[in-house]
């Protein structure tokens, strides 16, 4: 090796800018926290009797087209969300299958849709903000208009809601967007505003909270009375309280989700994900805050490169 | 100072045919997907939407596309002037890989037609790793073709031009792009989270990217040259590669110890013991990397041109297993998604890489870019 | 207002106010309005100087028309062309016959200009002039034209007069038209109840309505009163629970069948047919072909009834869930396909394949070099 040992020093600490550019610092940004106004729903599982209303009504209130697995299309029966469905209900079963909201021998149903993370993933995500988190109501959107079909969304999304048109040679991503484009006209969700059981109930994402824990206070199989369509509906529907497992899914999932979830049997059962209370988009944004933070790095560190190249060409010379 | 000449000779070759005929297959089943959407040509799903089309021709394309990179920083940085010879032909094989790895990005993104709207101030979103990737990458294929312009201008003029001050701006830029952009390709899978299995989910993923990719940079230099060498009948240039060579286990000491101390740290090692896919890929992709590694360590080695380009082979391996890991075998969006590169798929990836190497045949047989005979044994 | 009992007694021969205010409720929730229009509706029809004017012209038909309105009980034919309306020509219910009738036709025509309810049965022929349905030796494509301008509004009664029916079928050979064709462009408002018959009561309750309101029913793109059209068949058809669980009956008196399974697997016509038959009835007991066992044959259904063979199965509109939910973890393909694995095994080995032929050229070169 014919590197000086001066060069190779000046060079070694050219590589020192490099590393500590390259190297991630883990300052603690804030936790974003629930917007105020945050919409969303809760779903409770157990008051679910899975008659797909809310897939009837979302199709509807998004004008989306049919989807059917058999050649022909008597029914709409979605495998999944698809670019098709933005909300389907799912059923977990185990052995016999027979008693509702019970993990051995039972049955339980789940609803499936965006959850409106407090942190979006896909929000954070997309290189020019498609996906936005509306500054109001924290509802996720999406703008086709930006979208270039990166499909870094559904990447990003622990929950696998963004979905793609495979199948269009002009694409688009597909989402549940709260049906926000019913709100100015002061409607509440289809999905919730079809649910016959309450089972999906819009609002706050805060007052939702409350009604989750007093839920799952409730002594199981007392009579309670649980809100239909929204919670400020005031339409009530007296029910048998159900046996719930500790745990409201979204109250802390990724974050926080503004889509919360109770339910009879673990959550795991019924295909949501195990997710820690950090959202990756917090992860990911601090490190990438921390090394591009005003750009200052990448300045420094090209001002030094200039200095190194034209160096290395006067000693040419 | 060795003077960059045209290889010259017949560009209609056997090899030049084969590749033309694996391109233009690509080329059918490309205007399949502009017609019919990606999902006629792709097996890429909701699960997995990204395939091999980001995890190769993307990805470890620009990896595979490291060596301008990597030998600027030499060069430049530490300055080797030694090693000036190797620059433009890695240079070139850069220009074609990002290139490249640009024209992959239109035909793997749904909304090409959009693609603008990256640069437009009022859509960008600072937080997105992406973003990042995507405006470095743009820059750098800019970059690029600046660098390379005075190999353009030579072919014209027959005079070499002289280094400018403009040019030296260029040169810092094209080494501050690449370390920005190819630490940022492993943040990206910092968002997939959950979904990415924890033997390659670190938030050290940027830092080792960027090890791994400079790595790549040399190993490339060093794969290409033997097999110019071979293929266009031209000397192996064995002593300059042998002392090139020494960064390269340097470099995979602090890679490898980084990876598995990063394991350690976060207790996730076990997972490579499985006997699972993910597993054993990690195992494979670990093995290709100390290979070359234990090859590397042995100065004679270094000096045997068969072992030197053996070592470079595994390493490449090693580099896109690494990156095939991270986006594609370790990334799992739970039950019931799969994922395996269909026909028509794979064959636009093949053509690319196809069309980069007829494109290298006929840069190099037309153009100043590989070293003189005799001066390159110096 | 009330109407008094009085005002029954110009109604000859037996109907009741309270009869026939039953009538007028029945014909008020037939079409979707209050049941308090009931009385409305009865005073409507009664307080008229006149009764409404009615000519029927008969064209291409069956008289399958005429004969459902024959089966109606509330009101009875009789009370309906003699009290409520004035039938003042029908080739089928005429006493008169001949110059006789035709002679009335066109008195009442000229008389009740501007006022009268054109009834049209049947499908027009245009072809070679029309000659193909005569009456009284004229073309009724002739008739129609010279009628149809004068009348207050047109009722298409059957499929045959709203979009063509039977005689309309491949391959047409008497170039048969429905009426609101013929009309097109004149501005005269038409009204179609199709139907292989029509419900009785669609026609009675457009009518009443017509009196009532004076002004037509709110109508759908085809023109058929919404309150009769405005939704399948198969949305409230009784064997719908059977169809939503995926219980069908696979062919005529197999167990399925028996047990009064769905009969959309036999044919039936309900997923694509708008039409009231499976909540109003015939004949008024209730019945209709699929409660009886058969599938329908979407005779009210342009396009559908004489046009798609009666067993092919029929194309679902307004398709909703089935009562299975998908299970919370599914498959989704895009997995190995033999083609795909043998592509990339193939490219994986000759890379490697080229890798040890170039390792081996390496250090053969190097060998001569050196």
């Amino acid at each position: 090796m014919k590197i000086k040992r001066r060069d190779f020093l000046k060079g070694a600490a050219g590589c020192g800018v490099l590393a500590a550019v390259g190297q991630p610092a883990f300052a603690e940004a804030k936790k974003k926290e629930r917007l105020p106004g945050a919409l969303g729903f809760l779903y409770d599982s157990t008051l679910c009797i899975g008659c797909q209303a809310c897939m009837v009504g979302c199709k509807k209130a998004n004008e989306m087209p049919v989807e059917s697995s058999d050649l022909l299309p008597i029914w709409e029966n979605p495998r999944d969300l698809s670019a098709k469905t933005l909300n389907i209900i799912k059923k977990f079963e185990s052995g016999t299958g027979t008693n509702k909201d019970q993990e051995i021998d039972g049955f339980a149903y789940i609803k499936r849709q965006c959850m409106h993370c407090v942190d979006p993933g896909c929000v954070s995500a997309c290189p020019v903000s498609a996906m936005r988190k509306d500054p109001d109501t924290g509802v996720v959107t999406y703008n086709k208009d930006a979208c270039i079909g990166c499909r870094y969304c559904q990447v990003a999304c622990p929950f696998n809601i963004p979905k793609f048109q495979w199948d269009s040679a002009f694409p688009q991503i597909v989402k549940c967007q709260l049906c926000s484009h019913l709100m100015p006209k002061g409607e509440i969700a289809a999905c919730c505003s079809s649910c016959p059981t309450g089972a999906s109930l819009y609002g706050p994402t805060t007052e939702l909270l409350a009604e989750a824990k007093r839920r799952s206070q409730m002594d199981p199989g007392k009579y309670y009375d649980f809100p239909v369509s929204s919670i400020d509906s005031g339409k009530t529907f007296s029910q048998k309280a159900a046996s719930y497992v500790p745990h409201i899914y979204g109250e802390n999932e990724v974050g926080g989700t503004q889509v919360i979830m109770l339910a009879g049997v673990p959550f795991s059962k019924l295909g949501l994900p195990e997710l820690p209370e950090k959202s990756y988009a917090a992860t990911a944004e601090n490190i990438q805050h921390t090394l591009y933070k005003g750009m200052i790095a990448p300045i420094v560190l090209l001002a030094g490169l200039f200095y190194f190249v034209n160096r290395s060409q006067k000693d040419k010379d | 100072m060795s003077e960059a000449k045209p290889v010259g000779g017949k560009v209609f070759t056997g090899a030049f045919l084969f590749f033309l005929v694996i391109t233009l297959i690509g080329i059918y089943f490309l205007s399949k997907r502009f017609i019919f959407g990606i999902g006629a040509v792709s097996n890429m799903n909701d699960g997995f939407p990204w395939g091999i089309w980001i995890t190769y021709d993307v990805v470890v394309g620009t990896a595979f596309a490291c060596g301008g990179y990597s030998m600027a920083l030499l060069v430049y940085v530490f300055n080797n002037g030694e090693y000036h010879p190797l620059v433009r032909p890695a240079l070139l094989a850069s220009m074609f890989g990002y290139t490249l790895a640009g024209v992959s990005v239109f035909i793997d993104i749904g909304r090409y037609w959009q693609i603008y709207n990256v640069f437009l101030p009022w859509f960008t979103n600072f937080n997105s790793i992406l973003l990042e990737v995507a405006l470095c990458i743009a820059l750098y294929i800019a970059v690029l073709w600046i660098e390379f312009s005075p190999a353009l201008l030579e072919a014209r003029t027959g005079t070499r031009s002289k280094v400018n001050k403009i040019m030296i701006f260029f040169i810092a830029l094209g080494i501050l792009l690449p370390t920005m952009h190819q630490s940022s390709l492993g943040s990206v899978m910092i968002l997939a989270g959950s979904k990415l299995s924890q033997l390659w989910w670190t938030p050290l993923l940027p830092l080792i990217f960027l090890i791994s990719a400079i790595t790549m940079g040399y190993t490339v230099v060093i794969f290409e040259s033997t097999i110019s060498a071979i293929g266009f009948k031209r000397p192996l240039e064995t002593d300059i590669l042998a002392k090139l060579s020494l960064v390269i286990p340097i470099l995979l000491v602090v890679l490898l110890a980084i990876r598995f101390g990063d394991l350690l740290v976060r207790g996730q090692f076990g997972l490579a013991f499985r006997g699972d896919l993910q597993g054993n890929m990690f195992l494979l992709e670990n093995i290709l990397h100390i290979l070359p590694l234990i090859i590397l360590s042995s100065a004679t080695n270094r000096k045997n041109a068969k072992m030197l380009f053996l070592a470079a082979c595994f390493l490449m391996l090693g580099g896109l297993l690494f990156r095939f890991n991270t986006y594609l075998i370790g990334f799992d969006p739970g039950e019931g998604w799969h994922y395996f590169p269909a026909i028509g798929e794979q064959f636009i990836t093949y053509a690319i890489i196809s069309a980069e190497i007829l494109l290298y045949m006929i840069f190099v047989r037309k153009l100043p870019v590989l070293p003189e005979h005799g001066q390159a044994k110096a | 207002m009330r109407c008094r009992e009085s005002d029954f007694e110009k109604i000859s021969d037996g109907v009741s106010r309270r009869d026939f205010l039953k009538v007028c409720t029945a014909t008020a929730v037939y079409m979707g309005l209050p049941a308090s229009l009931g009385p409305k509706i009865a005073k409507a029809a009664t307080a008229a100087k006149k009764r409404p004017p009615v000519i029927w012209l008969s064209a291409q038909e069956c008289t399958g028309c005429v004969e459902t309105l024959l089966r109606t009980t509330h009101p009875t034919l009789e009370h309906l062309i003699l009290d409520l309306i004035s039938l003042d020509y029908s080739e089928t219910l005429n006493t008169g016959a001949g110059h006789q009738a035709e002679e009335y036709r066109a008195k009442s025509i000229e008389e009740n200009k501007g006022k009268f309810i054109l009834v049209a049965d049947g499908s027009i022929p245009v072809k070679d002039g029309g000659i193909y349905c005569k009456i009284a030796g004229k073309p009724v494509l002739e008739i129609l034209k010279e009628t149809a301008p004068k009348a207050a509004a047109v009722i298409s009664l059957g499929s045959c007069a709203s979009w063509g029916g039977v005689p309309s079928a491949e391959p047409n050979p008497t170039g048969a038209t429905p009426v609101y064709k013929i009309l097109e462009g004149t501005g005269i408002p038409v009204i179609n109840i199709p139907g292989c018959p029509p419900n009785g009561y669609n026609f009675l309750s457009t009518v009443l309505y017509y009196v009532t309101f004076a002004k037509l029913p709110e109508l759908d793109d085809k023109l058929r009163p919404k309150f009769a059209y405005g939704r399948l068949i198969h949305e409230n058809c009784e064997r719908r629970a059977h169809f939503d669980a995926g219980r069908f009956a696979e062919q005529f008196g197999d167990e399925g069948h028996l047990k009064g399974y769905c009969l959309y697997k036999l044919g039936c016509k309900g997923p694509e047919t708008y039409n009231n038959c499976s909540t109003l009835g015939f004949n008024d007991l209730g019945t209709w072909p699929v409660n009886t066992g058969h599938p329908c044959f979407g005779c009210s259904e342009e396009g559908v009834g004489f046009n798609v063979p009666l067993h092919t199965p029929a194309e679902v509109k307004n398709v909703t869930p089935n009562a299975v939910q998908t299970p919370v973890s599914v498959d989704h393909g895009g997995g190995m396909s033999t083609g795909a694995v043998a592509l990339a095994a193939g490219v994986a080995g000759a890379v490697i394949g080229a890798g040890t032929v170039a390792v081996k050229k390496v250090g053969e070169e190097e060998k001569k070099q050196d």
